[in-house]
Order: C-alpha cells, then structure tokens, then sequence
C-alpha cells in the first residue's frame, strides 16, 4: 500500500491540496502572473502532514510521524504564534505558569493536543531542573 | 629543531602543523570510553523509564528526561538491552541480518549501550556497517556556498556551479548576519538555474533561520544544534524540547530538518562533565531522535580537529555517523570544516565516508576557494574537485560530484548572475552592474569581484525580511524578468512544499523533481551485488573526465609525414669493414615519425651518425622488421655489424649499444629513459658506439635520471610500443636503409 502512495507527488497528485485549499494543479506559473497566487497556496495543509506522519510511521519512523503530527496542528497556526512559542521554549524565557498557560491555548485554539502535550512536559522538566 | 637533517625535513610536512594531544578524561579530552561514562543499564516500571545507564529519573537531567521520553522505544528496550553488545556489532557486519532488523534492536538502547555496540567494530567493519546502515540508497553530497564579502552575485553565480557539478543541497551562511535573507536569496536563484531540484539552505541564529524558511528563501534547516550535555546545550540557548518545537514548527512549513551534533563540541564549550566524546555524541543523536528530526549533520563539523588530536579519533568521527545511520537517521558525514593540513590525512579520513557511501558525503564541500569559506575553512575546497573526480572514476564509487567543462560552467554562472541581477531590478533591491555580473562569470573568490556598497545592501536584506516578500514573489518577479524556466523551478519548490515528500527521511531531489528518500529509494545493501551499484549511464558520466582522452590523441601527427630520407634497399648483408650498425624498430620512420620526447626520427638518426663519423667510423643503417624489443634490434643489428658494434633503437626513441658477443639482453649500454634523451645525448650514444668499435675507453654517456617521466608517459609509451609491435614482421630479414644525408666533421 505504502510504495503506491508515496511520493505524494506522484501517486497523490489529485488529492493533495495546499492550506488554502486549492489544488496542487492550481498552482501554476500562469497563475502567478494573473496574481492568482497567495502565499497560503504554497503552504502545506495539515492534512498532508498527517498523512506524511503516517507514512512515515509505517516504515518506522515512529519520532519523526510524531513531529509531523505536531507540524500538522501547527500548519494552520499564523508564523509570529509559532515564533513566539519557540521563543517561550528556550531556556530562563518564561514563567512555568506561562508555558502552561501557553499549552492551554493551542490546545483550545488549534486543537494542537500533541504540542500542548510537548509544551507541558517541558515546563514539567524546566521545573525539575531549575530552567524558569 | 632536529638533531639531523632527515628529521628536520619530517619535522617541515604539513601533518606537523596539526595539534596532538595526549587524553585527559577529567576534562571530557578522550574521544571513547572515558573512565566516567555510564554502564548500559535502562529500568522500566509501567511502560515508563525510570533509570536509565545508571541514572534514576529524580537524578535526571534534561537531555535524560527527553530521552527516556522521546527516543527509547520501551517495546524493544528488554530485547535490545538484554542482547550482548558484541552480538549487535556482529550483526552490523553481517550481510544475513536485514538493516531493518538491526533498526528495531538499536530502538531500544540507551546511549551507553550504543557506544559499547561500536566499541567492538574496527574501522573497517565500521565502513561496511555504515554502507549498509545509510537510510538512502543512492549516496549524494552538500556544498558550502559562501564568500567574505557576501556578495550576491558571486554567491549566485557559485551555487549554480555547484548545483551543476552535482551537489544535492546548497548550504550558505553570513559574513554578517543581517545578510542572511539576501545571501539565501542568492543560492536559491542560483542553485536552480544550475541544476533544478537542488535544495538550498542558510546557516543563521535559530530564529533568523525559521523565518527565511517561512518566507521560502530556504528549503531545509540544517543548524539546529544539539549538545550532549545539559550546560552545553542551555549554552546554546536551547533545551531538547524548543528543538523538538522548531522541528515541528519548520515541518509546518514544508521545510525539511536536519539537527547537528559533534564531538567534540561539549569538551570545546567547558563542560564535558568527564565523559568521552563519543558517548556525549550517542546522548545528542537520541536527543535529535527523539525529537523527531529526520537526520542529522555529525561527524564532529566544527569542532573535528579535537576529537582528531586525541588516539583513535578519525575512527570516533566515523563511530557517530554510524550510530546516526543505526538510529534511521539521515547523515550529512562532516568532511566539511578544516581537519588538517596534510592532504594525506584529510584524504584518509574522508575514504571513511566516500568508500560506504552515504546520505551526505560531505555537509559542506567549500564550493569556492577556501578562502571564501565562511564555515570554518573548508576541509575540501573547489581547488580539488578534480581530484575528488578522480577518485570518484579511480574506484567506481558514486560520491556525488560529476566531470564538467569549462563552457558549460561558465555558461551556468553567467545566467545565475545575469538572473540575479535582473531579480534585483524587479524587486528594487540594489542594483547589480554589467560589470559585477561579467566579474562573477570568471571569478575564482570574491577578491575578484567589484566592491559593492555594504550599507545599502544590508538595508536591503532588513528591508527584505521585514516585508511581507514570499515566494510567490520571487516567482512572479523572476519570471517578469524573463526568466520563466527559474520562475518555474522556484514555483516548483513551493509545490514540493505544500507536497511533503522531501519531510521524510534523507529525501533529496533528482534533476525531474523526483524525490528520493527512504521511503522510496530505501537503502538496501545485503552484501555483494546487492545495494547501489556504480553502473549504466551514470558511472558512464564518472568515468568521462575532460582529461581522459581518446587514446589516438596520444599518437597526434605520427606516421602523417613518413620519412621521404629513408630508403629501402633490400637485405642486409654482413659488414666487413669497421663500421657502427644502427638498427631501428620497424615502425621508425613510417608508422612513427618522432620519440616519446618529440624528436624527429631523421634528426636522431642525423645524431648518431654524426656521433659515429666523429670517431672515425662510418654507419650502415638497417631495419629490423622480427622484433619491437630494443635489445634484439640492437643484437640483431650486432649480428650483422662488420665491427661487431651496433646501436639498437626503438621507434619511440629507446637506445641500446650491443656487441656481438653478449648476449640477447645484456648490453654495453642502456638508456631507457627515452623521453629524457636529448640530440647531444644521441650524439654522444653515436661516439660510444664507435669507441667501443675501435676498441678505445668509453665514459658512459650521462642521463638525466627522473622517476616522473614513466608515470607521466606511460600512456604515450604503450600506445607507441603498440604500434611499432603492428609493424613486427617474424619472418622478415633486416633491410639496409639509406639514409639521405651525410655528416659534416
């Protein structure tokens, strides 16, 4: 099953779409030049990373399907969000309270579960070993 | 200074520029097996780990914790743990056992039972593992395209070069950090002019690197640095946790990660905290594991000059990128920042890659003169391509590069700099001259290159990033320019993007845009005639160097003109009187017109006899059509000599000086080393000849000795043997020639 759907590039070309939902086969040079083109249509779509992480996940790669989950929840997520829980992350930046806090809101804004999980256990971490 | 000159002779090599050093494992200054690394041991209570080599989970620190967490696989923790290292290792080099297999096992190991697995391997038995261990099948390597002054069009022009000399990725950093978004700009321009599907990146602070990612000016990430100790890595101002987040939040774009880890890195930063190198390697490789990077860049990078000053480090180097490729991950091998100064050592050290093969031979092959080199220096700069080619055709090895010609090269940079010139215009950024676009065209580094002003330029690049600038941009200016092919292959890497395939593990593009990575061009190396093999149309393109010619250039213009001096008379008699035979091969004259050294056939003959006749003697010339071989023209001219005295000489100029009485393969004497003869030494050979005739005392005549000469001639001198050995008639007599011309003394 696997070989038949990757690369979806070549065996998926119909289904995929980019985050604004258009078709891959949209993306063309001449629409570009009409200016039919936007940024959100060369950005992936949350579906395909899922399906990416499931692709991945069956030929083993079991860490890196589960990053690609977590890039899947944060896809639809505007770049200064992502930015800013970045720099949330890195060491002696914010309270522990903030990063829950933090967990909390992607988790009811995104429905970004596996990154909210992330973001907890790295304030439960931070907080073993002194980093807020 | 030495006691002798022999020693002070040693003592002046390169190799003694470089540092060595004895261990000191207090201060992590030992490349493996530190007296203070752990034990394997991993203890799991409810699926869940709570002791891990060593360490209880309240004594945990943060690379411990995100380990047990993210990178052990507690379903094969019992099985991997509980099967004797030794075992694993022996599985490694076993073509029986599946790479697949050996995967899952590695699943379940903490970092100290990774370094006892490799404990047990040799370099050797390291390589074969690491060929088959690799994630893709097909081996590929990354260039370094940089310059002091970070100028666009140079690194334009430069990065098409690479891509069109093989390169799968592009990597670029800053001379100043500000120029990053520009300098990315450039090598994605020019990097897809060279050869389309080439994946570039730029080397900057985390943050800076994710939003050229968002803004399209890269497509992967390289530099997401990982330590393999807790300080070292809040040093970097990181924890595995904001990695693993950068990780996903670049994967959300469609932007292929790679982490980078080394030894060495912890020792250099101050806090080893005792342990070896290379188990301080295996805690980051599980920290990139677990965090869900699709591979790494290890290897040492940077730092490889210390693990290389200490016992056993190139084996340590090469130890880490076989750990990387046992834990599924991609690996970009190093080879890339200065290792040393002896070519023989940096060489030797990167037959530890180029022989297995792997993802990325080298994470940054300078692709300019080193001096350009902003990362460090550059082990391998574009000063050796073409022995890198070389050894790629020496051995049928695939190690990424293919031959090119000088006008298509030039071809590519010219039309990456005039792209970028005119990508400028339209975008309003600052202009970029005729003049600097004809300069980068030809230009070896950036010395050669216009000044441009460095204000503006960085404004610019401010400017850049603070705009709301995508892709979409750069492909609809590009293709205003009139660049539509760019246009399209830019507008493609957006496609790849919103596509996903190059997010999984070790995926490069071809030059149609088809992925290759380990899920579909899986590595599957099962010992001989298995695995990627070096054929067809591709080992085709190694093996056609510009240099290898075609074998008849070799021979260009002999035999065009035969010799219209030289006569046949019929056979040759027995002489009587005192006199020299020369006795030539059978091609002189006709078949072959000149020496290997260039000497025209009647000018060495015009030598010897004016040798010969100053003596006093007269000479009768003959061919020998029976044999090619110097001696046994010479011995036949001997047989047939009225003074017993003849002087043999092959068509390519070799010389004997014979004597009836000796036998076949002695001689009076010998110059083999034709290509150093020169008409004075023919002249000289012609003399001897006929003093030994008459009977009187010869001084050998002097020779140049030069060892060079066979290496740099034997081509020419197999192909000139060849034909004079065409011309060899068994049955045929020696024939008397006449010679037009006769000597003035």
């Amino acid at each position: 099953m696997k070989e038949r759907r990757y690369p979806l590039g070549r065996h998926a070309r119909d289904t995929v779409r980019a985050q604004s939902g258009r078709p891959l086969d949209a993306l063309t040079l001449e629409q570009a030049r009409a200016g039919k083109l936007s940024a959100d249509d060369l950005r992936i779509h949350p579906d395909t990373l899922r399906e990416q992480a499931r692709l991945a996940a069956e030929a083993g790669w079991s860490q890196l399907a589960a990053n690609l989950r977590r890039a899947a929840e944060l896809a639809d997520m505007p770049h200064e969000r992502v930015l800013a829980i970045y720099e949330a992350l890195r060491p002696y930046r914010v309270t522990h309270e903030r990063l829950l806090a933090m967990a909390a809101e992607v988790e009811t804004e995104f429905g970004a579960v596996e990154t909210a999980a992330l973001i907890r256990q790295a304030a439960a971490a931070y907080r073993q070993r002194g980093l807020f | 200074m030495s006691l002798s000159r022999r020693f002070q002779e040693r003592a002046e090599r390169p190799i003694h520029r470089d540092s060595f050093v004895t261990p000191w494992p207090e201060v992590g200054l030992i490349v493996a097996d530190s007296p203070n690394d752990p034990q394997p041991s991993l203890s799991i209570a409810a699926g869940r780990i709570v002791e891990m080599d060593g360490v209880p989970r309240e004594r945990m620190d943060l690379l411990d914790l995100f380990i047990a967490e993210h990178a052990i696989d507690a379903d094969m923790a019992y099985e991997a743990m509980s099967t004797p290292s030794e075992a694993i290792a022996r599985m490694l080099v076993d073509i029986n056992v599946p790479r697949s297999r050996i995967v899952r096992l590695v699943s379940g190991c903490t970092a100290a039972k990774l370094v006892e697995i490799v404990r047990h391997l040799n370099v050797l038995e390291m390589m074969q593992a690491f060929a088959k261990m690799r994630v893709r099948r097909t081996p590929a390597t990354q260039a370094h395209v940089t310059n002091r002054s970070d100028n666009p069009v140079l690194l334009a022009a430069d990065a098409a070069e690479a891509a069109l000399r093989g390169f799968a990725e592009n990597e670029t950093t800053v001379g100043v950090a500000r120029a990053a978004p520009l300098n990315a700009l450039a090598i994605l321009v020019g990097s897809q002019v060279g050869r389309p599907g080439v994946l570039t990146q730029c080397a900057v602070e985390e943050g800076m690197g994710l939003r050229l990612g968002i803004k399209g000016l890269t497509s992967y990430a390289e530099t997401l640095s990982v330590y393999g100790t807790e300080q070292v890595f809040i040093d970097g101002d990181d924890t595995p946790w904001s990695k693993a987040f950068l990780a996903s939040a670049y994967a959300s774009r469609g932007i292929k990660v790679r982490f980078t880890s080394g030894t060495g890195s912890e020792a250099l930063m101050g806090h080893a905290d005792g342990r070896s190198m290379l188990y301080l390697e295996a805690r980051c490789l599980l920290a990139t594991r677990g965090a869900g990077s699709q591979g790494v860049q290890n290897g040492s990078i940077s730092c490889v000059a210390l693990p290389e000053s200490l016992p056993g480090g190139v084996r340590a180097i090469l130890a880490e990128n076989l750990l990387a490729a046992m834990l599924n991950l991609e690996v970009a091998a190093g080879n890339d920042a200065l290792a040393s100064h002896s070519d023989i050592r940096k060489t030797a050290k990167l037959m530890c890659q180029f022989i297995p093969g792997a993802d990325l031979i080298h994470s940054g092959f300078s692709s300019m003169p080193r001096y350009d080199n902003m990362f460090g220096g550059g082990c391998f700069d574009s000063s050796e391509y073409d022995d890198y080619l070389v050894l790629q055709r020496d051995m049928q090895i695939d190690a990424g590069l293919r031959p090119v010609r000088e006008p298509e090269v030039l071809a590519v940079r010219e039309r990456a700099a005039r792209s970028i010139q005119a990508l400028y215009l339209e975008l309003g950024l600052p202009p970029i001259s005729d003049a600097e676009v004809q300069a980068a065209v030809k230009a070896s580094d950036s010395r050669d290159m216009p000044d441009r002003d460095r204000v503006t330029d960085l404004a610019a690049a401010d400017a850049l990033l603070a705009s709301d600038f995508t892709l979409v941009d750069m492909v609809t200016a590009l293709d205003r320019a009139g660049y539509s092919d760019i246009a399209t292959a830019v507008l493609e890497l957006g496609r790849q993007r919103v596509l996903g395939d190059y997010l999984q593990p070790a995926a490069i593009f071809d030059r149609e845009w088809r992925v290759q990575s380990g899920l579909n061009d899986a590595n599957d190396y099962a010992g001989p005639g298995t695995g990627y093999r070096l054929q067809g149309e591709r080992w085709a393109e190694v093996s056609d160097l510009p240099e290898a010619l075609p074998p008849e250039r070799y021979l260009q213009g002999q035999g065009d003109r035969p010799s219209e001096r030289l006569a046949e008379l019929g056979t040759a008699a027995s002489g009587q009187a005192p006199e020299v035979v020369i006795a030539v091969g059978p091609a002189f004259g006709r078949a072959l017109t000149e020496t290997i050294g260039g000497l025209p056939h009647e000018a060495v003959l015009e030598a010897l006899i004016y040798g010969i006749a100053a003596e006093g003697l007269a000479a009768r010339i003959v061919k020998v059509y029976h044999s090619a071989d110097c001696a046994f023209i010479g011995y036949a001219g001997a047989q047939i000599s009225g003074s017993g005295v003849a002087i043999g000489l092959q068509s390519r100029g070799t010389t004997v000086i014979h004597r009836r009485d000796l036998a076949p393969l002695n001689n009076l004497e010998l110059f083999s080393m034709s290509p150093n003869l020169t008409l004075d030494s023919y002249r000289q050979i012609g003399r001897n000849a006929a003093r030994y005739a008459r009977g009187l005392p010869v001084t050998p005549v002097p020779v140049t000795v030069d060892n060079w000469v066979r290496l740099r001639l034997i081509v020419k001198t197999m192909l000139l043997h060849r034909r004079e050995c065409e011309q060899v008639d068994p049955q045929r007599l020696p024939v008397e020639l006449h010679f037009d011309w006769e000597p003035e003394v």
